[in-house]
């Protein structure tokens, strides 16, 4: 399609007129406002899915890269020391903004959910926690692990990636998946759309026959269709994305969960995406039957 | 106006009109006569642009058919007003709507004819049924309405089919008055019958030539017309 708009503009504005030529066209309108108005409604949630998880994924992705952990087990009578060193380390490493130990206190608190809050943590043999938070260039993380195994061998650089990987890969996918549904959902539309305008011009032969017995252009013909049906198209999109947007306003609050849910809901400028439906739906409604009554049109004598 | 050159014409099975020679020019007044089913409706149609010759050429306002896409033969048919042996009207509007419609899809300002419009219905005697909807009118009334519609552009030609097929012969006297009256203003005019009685009583104030399909080719009739 050549979105060519003044055009659009000039089919959208219409002639009295000229919309009385095609008689009212029955079944056909209600299954194009029908189908405009259901596929608005699933666009609305697809749109939801793609930029929640979209959402989900910068999160991740923010929030885990800034931080890392650096675990040291040793013998208890090195454990000191060898804590010492990485700090050392971390503290003299290029793109990392505050290393700390974790307190016994800490320790025993981050354990206490598995074993109960009376542990003996300091007879245990349990490994040093270090925390290390990033500046927003981040460290090289080979170079880190190679500098503490010279240092301290006891110590382990775990910096989130293993495990940060596969979310944000599985955020990307479903945002993937969010648009596919999105292109399928106006695929669909514009099937049924071009189905319904096809029936409606087929019903309508012997008036197109009429039309052009008295001089009737193609283009004036097939205008008439197409404002029908681009029209239609809008009207149906703009209740069924109405109705999808209130459905998600409605959904109940995912957050206090404390879960990685961030909730289905629009934020901010997101929400012009919901306006942009019932319009991306007229534009598919508008090309879809343009194309098809001008394809009829060829193939009538 | 309209040229047919050596035309031949077949819907598929054997030829049913062949060597047609025939030039509609300015201002001329043709009947075309023949029994049923020998090509009346198929020439007119041949005329308008409808049927494309199987072989031979058919010029429209000097251009070749055969050369014209759907958008030039769409503007031609602005300049031809067309009485279609079966009226073919749009059932959903009314009849002033109807016989408005050739303005209509050319864009024209309804309101500046409107006159015009108003005139032209009272002529044909349809004022009282402007607005009644094509179903509801008589075989005559549908008739003088489809003659209404044909003039309403003031067309350079006019083809009937069989225009006063369903009226009686004060109405078809009416209506033959309307065309010899165009035909006095210049328009070509073309008027497929096979009411012999209407050509004679039309002869007395017109200059016409009357033409019969006889043996699918096209002849000058004869002296007793
Ligand atoms: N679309 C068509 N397909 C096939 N045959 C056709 C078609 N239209 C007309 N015919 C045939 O062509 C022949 C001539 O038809 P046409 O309508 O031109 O005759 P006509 O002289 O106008 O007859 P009438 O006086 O009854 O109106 C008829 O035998 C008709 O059956
Ligand atoms: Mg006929």
């Amino acid at each position: 399609m050549r979105p060519d708009l003044s055009r659009i503009a000039d089919v959208l504005a219409g002639d009295a007129q000229a919309d009385r030529v095609v008689p009212p066209t029955g079944f056909t309108a209600w299954l194009t406002l029908f189908s405009a108005a259901a596929m608005a409604f699933l666009a609305v949630f697809a749109l939801a899915l793609s930029l929640a998880t979209g959402r989900l994924a910068d999160r991740w992705a923010g929030e885990l890269a800034h931080s890392a952990t650096v675990r040291i087990s040793a013998p208890a009578g090195q454990l000191a020391a060898q804590t010492e060193a990485a700090l050392k380390v971390l503290r003299t490493t290029e793109g990392v903004k505050s290393a700390r130990a974790l307190t016994d206190a800490e320790q025993r608190a981050l354990l206490e959910p598995w074993f109960g809050p009376d542990l003996p943590v300091e007879t245990l043999p349990i490994p040093r926690l270090v925390e290390v938070v990033e500046t927003d260039e981040g460290f090289d993380a080979e170079g880190l692990r190679l500098r503490l195994a010279a240092e301290a061998p006891g110590a382990v650089l775990d910096d989130h990636t293993r495990w940060r990987r596969p979310l944000a890969r599985a955020a990307a996918r479903l945002r993937f998946l969010g648009w596919l549904s999105l292109g399928l959902i106006g695929g669909a539309m514009a099937a049924m759309i071009t189905l319904a305008a096809n029936a409606a011009l087929a019903a309508n032969s012997q008036v197109i026959g009429v039309l052009r017995l008295v001089g009737a252009r193609d283009d004036y013909i097939a205008r008439a269709f197409v404002r029908r049906f681009t029209l239609r198209a809008l009207g149906g999109a703009a209740v069924g994305a109405g109705l999808g947007a209130l459905a998600v306003l409605m959904l109940p609050e995912a957050q206090r969960a404390g879960t990685f849910l961030t909730g289905l809901g629009f934020r901010g400028w997101h929400w012009l995406w919901v306006l942009a439906v019932p319009v991306l739906a007229g534009l598919v409604a508008y090309a879809a039957t343009r194309m098809a009554a001008f394809k009829r049109l060829r193939e009538m004598p | 106006m309209i040229e047919l050159d050596d035309v031949a014409y077949s819907y598929g099975g054997g030829e049913l009109l062949s060597e047609i020679k025939l030039d509609l020019q300015p201002g001329s007044f043709h009947f075309l006569t023949g029994p049923s089913g020998a090509g009346k409706t198929t020439l007119l149609k041949l005329c308008y642009g409808a049927l494309v010759p199987t072989s031979g050429h058919a010029r429209l306002f000097g251009k070749e058919l055969r050369g014209m896409v759907r958008d030039d033969i769409a503007v031609a048919r602005r300049r031809i007003g067309v009485v279609h042996q079966d009226c073919q009207f749009l059932d959903h509007l009314t009849v002033t709507e109807n016989i408005a419609l050739p303005l209509t899809v050319s864009g024209r300002d309804l309101l500046a004819e409107s006159a015009n419009l108003k005139e032209l219905t009272q002529w044909v005697g349809l004022s009282n049924r402007a607005d009644a909807k094509p179903p509801e009118l008589s075989g005559g009334e549908r008739q003088r309405a489809a003659l209404a519609r044909a003039v309403i552009m003031s067309p350079d030609v006019i083809l009937a089919d069989e225009p006063t097929g369903n009226v009686d012969w004060e109405m078809s006297q009416r209506l033959m008055r309307l065309l010899i009256e165009l035909n006095r203003m210049g328009k070509t005019v073309m008027i497929a019958t096979h009411d012999l009685a209407l050509i004679r009583a039309a002869k007395s104030h017109v200059q016409a030539r009357v033409l019969r399909i006889s043996n699918r080719r096209l002849q000058l009739a004869g002296a007793d017309l």
